[in-house]
């Protein structure tokens, strides 16, 4: 029987390929057979994340997606893609009282609004063939709150939102749009927000399966949501959290 | 705004359809392609393109693309 899991034959871009979950997926779609675009904006850490993949037709696209200008010229060199997963995002741990505006557009910008532009840039320019699938990186924190993390939740859950109307716009053409929504996983994204180890693996514990995710986790579900034995997918959220809620 | 411009924004927002299929004689209602989704997105290409608001209403009572053309240039 045909393997209906693989990604053979199929042109993936992956954002936030540089590290954490997008370097995750990055290498396990390679490993499924797919040719993939590896987007981020320090070629150095893209260069790594290329010799961790598997042998193939793979690329480096060099981007602040925080730049239109930048995202449109990137846009443009693409070929026609089959899957895309966005992964680039960042966080913040500050508490409400202290929040400014600026706080505010440095998340929402890398978040919300980054994926957004460049998914716009991708249908305008046409550059998305029919039966693909676009994976949004959200988090349970948008409908799990945890303290000094309002403007990360409210951007995840702004993504969520745009991800279901994405669906229904692009669902004429069987092109599907599903979010993935982890708890906490090990990247540098976690180390970043000033948690000590300790308090990382006492947290750990309060996970029914005692551990926190890993890239890779996170990554064979983006390949499911990729493949076509998801053919029948769209509109999804779906939570994978070693069973905390 | 010319005729010529309009045509061709016009058959961009087409997915499937061949740019080349669509002239200024075309009945866009009766492409295969046509739907309410295509439709918004004229709507959408009108305002941001030539910043003339047009209504579902207007695309209705046309017939040609050369109809809408016109119809949008009186906004």
């Amino acid at each position: 029987m045909n393997n209906p899991f693989t990604l053979e034959g199929k042109i993936i871009l992956v954002t936030g390929a540089s590290s954490g979950i997008g370097r995750g997926v990055a290498v396990a779609c390679a490993n499924m057979g797919a040719e993939v675009i590896v987007l981020a904006r320090n070629p150095k850490r893209l260069d790594e994340t290329m010799n961790l993949m598997s042998k193939g037709n793979h690329t480096v696209a060099v981007c602040d997606l925080t730049n239109p200008e930048d995202v449109e010229k990137t846009v443009e060199q693409l070929p026609k893609l089959d899957g895309i997963v966005h992964c680039a995002g960042i966080g913040q741990r500050l508490l409400c009282k202290e929040l400014e505006a600026s706080d505010v557009d440095s998340v929402m910008d890398v978040n919300f609004k980054a994926p957004i532009l460049l998914q716009s840039q991708i249908l305008k320019k046409k550059k998305i063939n029919k039966g693909a699938s676009i994976v949004f990186v959200a988090s349970i924190a948008s409908w799990s709150p945890s303290i000094g993390n309002a403007v990360y939740s409210a951007s995840k859950g702004a993504l969520i939102s745009y991800a279901n109307c994405l669906g229904l716009e692009l669902a004429p053409r069987q092109i599907r749009v599903n979010c993935i929504s982890p708890a906490m996983v090990r990247t540098e994204l976690v180390y970043n927000e000033g948690l000590s180890e300790e308090q990382l693996k006492e947290d750990e514990q309060k996970y029914p399966l005692k551990r926190y995710g890993t890239p890779e986790d996170i990554a064979y579900l983006a390949v499911y949501m990729l493949s076509n034995a998801s053919s029948w997918m769209t509109g999804s959220n779906v939570k994978i959290t070693g069973g905390v809620n | 705004m010319d005729i010529k411009d309009f045509i061709e924004k016009f058959a961009d927002q087409f997915e499937d359809t061949d740019a080349s299929e669509i002239t200024a004689a075309t009945a866009f209602h009766d492409l295969d392609e046509w739907d309410s989704l295509i439709a918004l997105a004229v709507l959408n290409m009108t305002e941001k393109k030539y910043g003339k608001k047009i209504t579902f209403d207007d695309m209705k009572k046309c017939e040609t693309v050369e109809d809408l053309y016109n119809v949008v240039v009186s906004k």
